[in-house]
């Protein structure tokens, strides 16, 4: 199928659902069908969008249709010694860009030191997206700078889909490191948030870190000499390289044993140097031993941890140190819309973005917002 | 650029309502917080695009929180435009007053509210100067990267309406890329935050629609932004080309080398030769073009980047490389770039910068076409370019005292911004679209995606009361301009087959 073709069925499709207020639910791969309130609604597949667009290394931009597997993406990438900077999770090979895009979720770089630093929404230089009368609007570009209008593209990473249906996605990429090096540390939960947020503003090039279990995982990652004499300076015992590399890659999937609990589990976004937090732990004590503690990544601003407490808790602990807490994946009578009460101005401001877009609140009711 | 282009310019400001506005903000300003006699609203009249101005009906100076939304909500229950503005030094008439409106100067509010090192944040007003806070952060070893031309003296402010660059941004980001979190009040004075302190927000990202919104969206009284720990050292080498195609491809070949410059720059040679007898940076005059490309980090880090930047560099064809020999050397090769517009400012009465963005692949047909320009209308353009960034920023030079000069100039502008359209790039990079820009709005968008603009605008300001007819161009504004565009274009390329 020619893309023209593929966006003038999703179009047709788009504008029957209108008419008649049938809700869809747009899905790439399914990897993140776990994620947010419960699915609801028709089908509609965006994996015939497919295929890189416009690839040129020396541009640092790649241009793909939403369909197109992220495997793809980093391979075409990776054969040209470049990268996705931030790192999004797959959580299953069938992963499509329009997914990860519209989920918005970055793995372990994401709070790197330095080049490496930032968010999906970092590196979204513009898409383009199918709205619910079926209009295609291109909104940001396929260049590094771009103020005209307002930033339209980036609101698209992390709205799943709410306000439309993403077609086309052009990214800023970068080169990878030449130099990586992971170090471990034997360190309590306080001294390392502590330890995080000092080394971050030194000039070093960290680009990961994982707090476990009383263990401190740090990634470095750029020029050998930078790595070399960070590696110096910060002592520790170094990983070997493969064993490293898996387990930055469990970190970013959520392969490691820490994720593989049916319990519910909770991202708590907080501000990085926030003192260790105590999580309303699982009453009936933990399938797995593990699931007692906390996995804290991004120098201490991503905090993981199961609970089985009312979600207002953990949404009100998040927000007293200025965070807020998601329920990332649990039980199916458990699955909670992605974002809880927002103040009432800015849930205003939401609900006229929604209309615009979506003025049939037909696509993905329920999933990013328990109220539309 | 036409008369709609003149917000406010035309309207004489209306005695009775001047009076009535001013009456209504004594309620809750101090009379010397209020300037409404032309003598002294005269230094607000434009911002660094002085091609166009207005006396603004009423200035207001708000010293506190309070006073800011008193005067939004008095305004909003008045049906008064509000224009906010800070340091004045925007490009593209972004805080040009508005005759029957108020301008709310935000300078008063200047004030480095507080810096955590440990969390590597500061918080501060918007009124702040960019510079301030990289000063205030450097004890502890920390700075804030965006660093714009005009760093000393913009505001923060400022700096996120705009989505402000600098000469760092190709490895350290635009100003979206290093705020954290915005707290402002929309037009009806409501309290409204974007973003947080931890490194994402519930809910749709809106910090990424406040920042660059022009102060359309809702003003600014308070920024989180994030520091980052300055590079233990850093080195510039300036290389010389013969020709500016060559100097363009030698910043592909950089970055094809997997290299990301600290910073990357262009300069064409009547670009160098302006800033040389300014600023005396010691810049190869005989070359056609020079590149400074810069190199951070820890010593052994910049040792082992710059040799292989000078390797790629001479590779590409440069014929002279200079590599900074101290820190104080660097300083002044930069000085002379952040210097350039005010340089160019020196060798002519008037000049009209530019600020269009292309892939980089396309630089050497831009430039061309720029030539080209030059003899079709009659007018100097130096390029200063952030070449890493594809952002351009030729600088035509003009005087407005001699009839026509500015229409010429206003026209020349227009054609190359609506080429780097066509070469898949965008009207502005950084300087926003503002009152200069708008109709070219129509020339990169089309009606739907406008459409979403303007739906934008109304969901934080339905009465579109905050800095109105900026930015968004009305779709009738674009079809008349779409006219008066076709009727020109008739006349220039006549003798090409239409289909
Ligand atoms: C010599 C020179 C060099 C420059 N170099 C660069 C450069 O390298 N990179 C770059 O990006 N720009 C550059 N600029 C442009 C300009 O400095 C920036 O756009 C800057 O961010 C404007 O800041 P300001 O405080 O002067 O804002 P103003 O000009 O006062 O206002 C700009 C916009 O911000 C809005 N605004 C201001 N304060 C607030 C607030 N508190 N709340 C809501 N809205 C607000 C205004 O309404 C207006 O739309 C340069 C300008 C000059 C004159």
């Amino acid at each position: 199928m020619t893309t023209s073709s593929a966006v003038q069925l999703l179009r047709e499709k788009i504008c029957a659902a209108s008419a008649t207020h049938t809700s869809l639910r747009i899905r790439g791969g399914g990897s993140k069908d776990f994620y947010g309130g419960t699915l609801r609604g028709e089908l509609l597949d965006t994996r015939t969008l497919e295929g890189i667009v416009d690839y040129e290394p020396t541009e640092l931009v790649m241009t793909a249709r939403a369909g197109t597997l992220l495997t793809e993406i980093e391979s075409t990438l990776a054969a040209n010694q470049q990268c996705l900077a931030f790192e999004p999770p797959y959580f299953s090979a069938q992963a499509t860009l329009g997914g990860c895009v519209a989920a918005g979720l970055s793995g372990p770089r994401r709070a790197a030191n330095g080049l490496y630093y930032g968010s999906i929404r970092d590196f979204l230089l513009g898409c383009r997206v199918l709205d619910g009368r079926g209009d295609e609007l291109s909104f940001g570009g396929q260049v590094m700078k771009n103020v005209a209008g307002y930033d339209v593209a980036r609101l698209m990473a992390g709205s799943l889909g709410t306000l439309g249906v993403l077609t086309e996605i052009s990214l800023k990429v970068l080169p990878l490191p030449v130099a990586t090096c992971t170090l471990q540390f034997s360190m309590a939960q306080a001294e390392a948030i502590q330890q995080l947020n000092r080394w971050a503003g030194l000039p070093l090039p960290i680009t990961a870190s994982v707090w476990f279990e009383e263990r401190l995982t740090l990634r470095l990652e750029g020029a050998h000499a930078a790595v070399q004499s960070a590696v110096q300076r910060l002592g520790g015992s170094q990983m070997d390289a493969l064993v490293a590399r898996e387990f930055w890659q469990a970190t970013r999937n959520h392969t490691a044993d820490f994720f593989q609990s049916e319990a519910s589990l909770w991202r708590l976004s907080v501000p990085a140097a926030t003192p260790p937090l105590r999580c309303p732990s699982i009453a009936s004590a933990g399938t797995a031993g593990h699931n007692a503690g906390q996995w804290i990544e991004w120098g201490g601003a991503q905090r993981w941890c199961y609970s089985d407490a009312p979600a207002a808790q953990l949404h009100a602990l998040a927000q007293s140190v200025g965070g807020h807490a998601i329920r990332f994946r649990g039980p199916t009578q458990h699955r909670d819309a992605v974002v809880g009460a927002l103040d009432p101005v800015l849930a205003r401001v939401h609900r006229d973005l929604k209309q615009r877009f979506d003025p049939a609140g037909i696509f993905n009711p329920g999933r990013m917002f328990s109220d539309f | 650029m036409g008369a709609e282009a003149l917000v406010g310019t035309l309207t004489q400001i209306d005695p009775a309502r001047q009076r009535a506005v001013v009456e209504a903000l004594r309620q809750h300003l101090p009379a010397h917080a209020l300037l409404f006699r032309a003598e002294e609203t005269r230094p607000y009249e434009c911002d660094g695009l002085s091609a166009y101005r207005a006396l603004p009906m009423v200035v207001a100076l708000p010293e506190t929180e309070a006073q800011v939304v008193a005067v939004l909500k008095t305004c909003h229950a008045m049906g008064v435009p509000v224009v906010p503005r800070g340091a004045g030094t925007g490009l593209s008439g972004g805080a040009l007053p508005n005759s029957a409106g108020v301008l709310l100067g935000m300078a008063k509010f200047n004030r480095l509210l507080s810096i955590d090192p440990l969390s590597r944040i500061a918080r501060v007003q918007p009124g702040v100067r960019n510079a301030a806070i990289s000063e205030a952060a450097a004890p502890h070893g920390l700075y804030y990267a965006p660093d714009p031309s005009s760093q000393i003296a913009c505001s923060i402010g400022g700096n996120i309406a705009e989505n402000s660059g600098g000469v760092h941004c190709l490895k350290y980001g635009l100003t979206v890329n290093n705020v954290l979190r915005v707290r402002g009040y929309t037009m009806a004075g409501e309290p409204i935050t974007f973003g947080s302190e931890a490194l994402d927000a519930a809910g749709y990202d809106l910090l990424t629609l406040i920042i660059g919104s022009e102060g359309m969206l809702a003003v600014t009284v308070e920024a989180t932004v994030r520091l980052v720990p300055r590079p233990q050292t850093a080195q510039v080498i300036m290389a010389s080309f013969d020709t500016v195609e060559t100097a363009g491809q030698a910043v592909a070949e950089v970055i094809a080398a997997g290299l990301i410059p600290a910073g990357l720059e262009m300069m064409d040679q009547p670009a160098t030769r302006a800033v040389e007898e300014f600023v005396h940076a010691g810049y190869d005059l005989d070359a056609a073009a020079i590149l400074l490309c810069e190199s951070d980090g820890t010593p052994e880090e910049v040792a082992e980047e710059m040799t292989r930047m000078k390797a790629v560099l001479s590779q590409a064809g440069a014929t002279q490389l200079r590599v900074s020999a101290n820190e104080e050397e660097r300083s002044r090769f930069w000085a002379g770039r952040k210097a350039a517009f005010p340089a160019v400012g020196r060798i002519s009465p008037d000049y009209y910068c530019m600020d269009g963005t292309i892939p980089r692949k396309r630089l050497g047909e831009i430039l061309r076409f720029i030539a080209e320009m030059e003899k079709k209308y009659d007018l100097r353009c130096p390029n200063v370019f952030h070449a890493g960034d594809g952002n351009l920023h030729p600088l035509i030079l003009f005087d407005a005292n001699e009839p026509d000069q500015l229409q010429r100039t206003e026209a020349f502008a227009a054609e190359v911004l609506e080429k780097c359209v066509a070469l898949g790039g965008t009207i502005t990079g950084e300087h926003g679209v503002g009152i200069e820009k708008i109709n070219q709005m129509c020339t990169q968008f089309g009606a739907a995606e406008l459409a979403v603009f303007r739906a934008v605008k109304r969901a934080f300001d339905p009465q579109e009361l905050l800095n109105p007819g900026k930015n968004i161009p009305s779709l009738h504004r674009c079809a008349e301009y779409g006219q008066m565009h076709v009727r020109s274009a008739a006349v220039a390329f006549a003798d090409i087959p239409r289909f």
